[in-house]
């Protein structure tokens, strides 16, 4: 059964691109650890960082993807997964600094001792233990994701009215984790880590292996959504995408096709932003700011949605364009951000990737039918030789 | 109309007494009343707005009445059940404008339609088995697609995009399909084919059809139900249907 179903979700784009990232995941780190900065080939780590939170992007990108080139729901509050997988990680890290902070004490963080707290909240039980705030990082997204699209698929809210309901969600929450009394350090969010695992969280070798575990998610979670894709439930997504009504008359419950696809989708996004968050070294409510989820659309548009790697590349290149783009004139990036949107939107609806496939399989055709034509045409060059 | 009396009910397949519904105000259907029997062909002929489609929306749970009562084979209450669940109980239904999967092959289509588990998971580890693949081929050459089963259904033409939806019915293998004008927009040629199809079709289940082509309903020579306004106008053979004064003041005469 399962073999099967991973059989079908090694097609050839996806092998190439798997063996790709996990390349890199033995290389990036090899090549930062084992060379001098002087070596040509040497990858510093600042950089190794960047691309570390890249993978990350590209995660959320390809969880968005799931949804919303498969299935058609266009989710407007991805970044709220992302970010509730992000803040499971941060709680982790919090716990370990431990006697360390400022205050020194062994229980609380600083931010807890600093409004008078006494006692550890009970939901920062378990945190402590890294297994924990992993599993958290998952199931917290997936039950949000879960409830959420119960009462959302149940009652047939679909298209412009579910996307801005995902965004008053990411909305809401951006304002409960503002308020110090909820518990997770407020406006100044959790920063100020330590260590993970038992180590040195600025240290080049964990920065390394935090890249390398984020590649590895990545293509695992390539693997998976393609075996999702490919198999019969996933026809059935997008049939739900291009024909909802036929699909329920076919007998198919929608809202439970839409529910599963949705809190797989947010459990991946979790993952992303808990591996994103001790890359960069800080969470904060900002994660929650509706424009976040926007953006992770236009990274799927830009790279191509329905197509798995097209997010992925978008995530890539938009990012690394901000990075540059920011430094030089960091007040425009949004409108650049917003013109290449409108651009894409224009002149490559199927985004990157989908338009070099679809280039691909346009000079495939043309070369089947002139190979078709040179045959016949040779055949009856041919003929009246043999009637000689 | 309205006396549907003795052991009409429990012996039919669809059942329809007093069904009412109105859409702010406008009685789309209005105390509407007929009665299908087991392996019966129904041809349903009307003016446009006279409520035909409503009526389909109204068996396959995707309009509530607002009064009357719906039953298919004789016990199962239609109107406390969804679309899923009442596609799963054996209701296949043609969609007026056709309906099918653009992006998946003619082959996918038919997969999907196949009555098989439709659960998350049965659907997520499903494997074509050897008796799948047959039944599809079957329904293939039925329908007339098998050359083209490895096209896309949006490259099909407006005919056999009608056909694939009715060999996606068939698939579904219901007890009662309900076909929503089969055959607009289809050259006379592929008329004449539809009708002799679900003919053929009816051999082995209950068929409704609706439609405003006369021709093709001469040709499956069948009962006729002629529905205005909402409710049942006459009905009985095609010439005594089509002799009623009121059919011809309300539909045949526009
Ligand atoms: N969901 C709805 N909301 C409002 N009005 C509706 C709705 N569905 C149908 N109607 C109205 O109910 C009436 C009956 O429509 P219906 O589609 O059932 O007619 P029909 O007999 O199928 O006509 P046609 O031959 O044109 O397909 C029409 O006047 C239509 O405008
Ligand atoms: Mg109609």
């Amino acid at each position: 059964m399962i073999t099967s179903f991973l059989a079908k979700a090694l097609g050839r784009n996806i092998v190439i691109a798997v063996a790709i990232l996990l390349v890199l995941a033995a290389l990036v780190p090899a090549l930062n650890l084992l060379t001098t900065s002087d070596h040509p080939l040497h990858v510093p780590t600042y950089i190794v960082s960047l691309f570390g939170k890249y993978l990350t992007y590209a995660l959320l990108a390809l969880a968005l993807d799931l949804v919303w080139g498969f299935c058609g729901i266009l989710s407007l509050g991805h970044a709220a997964f992302f970010a509730l997988g992000g803040y499971a990680m941060g709680m982790y890290l919090m716990r370990q600094i431990g006697a360390r902070g400022s205050y020194g004490n062994p229980l609380l963080p600083d931010f807890m001792v600093f409004l008078n707290w006494k006692e550890l909240p009970w939901f920062w039980y378990g945190f402590d233990m890294f297994w924990f705030a992993a599993l958290m990082a998952v199931v917290v997204p997936g039950l949000l994701a879960f409830v959420f699209g119960w009462f959302a698929f149940r009652s047939r809210v679909n298209g412009v009215y579910l996307s801005i309901i995902t965004q008053a969600m990411t909305f809401a929450l951006l304002l409960a984790f503002f308020r110090n009394d909820m518990g997770f350090g407020g406006n100044n969010g959790l920063t100020d880590f330590k260590d993970i695992l038992g180590f040195n969280i600025q240290a080049n070798g964990t920065r390394s292996a935090l890249f390398a575990a984020s590649a590895i998610a990545l293509a695992l979670s390539l693997i998976i959504t393609s075996g999702i894709v490919r198999s019969k439930y996933g026809k059935i997504l997008v049939g739900v995408r291009d024909a909802e009504s036929r699909t329920r008359f076919l007998g198919y419950r929608v809202e439970h096709m839409k529910l599963f696809a949705f809190v797989v989708s947010a459990m991946m996004a979790g993952i992303a932003g808990a591996l994103y968050v001790p890359q960069v070294g800080i969470i904060n409510p900002g994660e929650f700011d509706p424009a976040n989820s926007i953006e992770v659309v236009i990274w799927a548009a830009v790279g191509g949605r329905g197509t798995l790697i097209g997010p992925i590349v978008g995530a890539i290149l938009v990012n690394g364009g901000k990075s540059i783009f920011t430094a030089a004139f960091p007040e425009f990036w949004l409108f650049a951000l917003g013109g290449l949107f409108v651009l894409v939107t224009l002149f490559l609806p199927k985004g990157i990737v989908g338009t070099a496939r679809q280039f691909v399989e346009r000079r495939k055709e043309y070369r089947k039918a002139r190979e078709a034509e040179d045959a016949r045409t040779f055949a009856a060059a041919a003929e009246p030789q043999a009637a000689e | 109309m309205n006396t549907l009396v003795g052991n009409t009910k429990p012996n039919s397949i669809l059942y329809l007494d007093g069904v009412s519904v109105s859409f702010d105000g406008f009685k789309a259907l209005n105390s509407l009343s007929f009665v299908i029997e087991p392996g019966e062909l129904r041809a349903i002929i009307g003016p446009n707005g006279a409520g035909k489609t409503t009526m389909m929306d109204i068996i396959t749970g995707k309009t509530r009445p607002d009064s009357g009562e719906v039953f298919f084979k004789g016990s199962i209450d239609l109107t406390q059940k969804d679309e899923a669940e009442i596609a799963q109980l054996g209701i296949g239904r043609k969609f007026q404008k056709p309906t099918v999967f653009e992006s998946h092959t003619v082959w996918d289509n038919l997969e999907l339609a196949l009555n098989r588990k439709r659960g998350v998971f049965s659907t997520l580890f499903y494997r074509l088995t050897a008796e799948d693949r047959a039944r599809i081929e079957e329904i293939l050459s039925t329908v007339r697609l098998t050359n083209r089963k490895d096209d896309f259904a949006a490259n099909l033409s407006h005919g056999q995009k009608q056909w694939l939806e009715i060999g996606m019915l068939l698939a579904q293998e219901p007890e009662l399909l309900l076909v929503d004008e089969p055959v607009a927009g289809m050259t006379d040629a592929e008329t004449a084919e539809t009708a002799v199809l679900l003919k053929e079709i009816a051999k082995t289940r209950s068929v409704v059809v609706v439609e405003h082509d006369m021709g093709f309903i001469r040709d499956l020579g069948v009962k006729v139900t002629c529905l205005a306004e909402g409710s049942v106008l006459a009905e009985g053979s095609i010439d005594f249907v089509s002799a009623d004064q009121k059919v011809i003041e309300n539909y045949l005469g526009r």
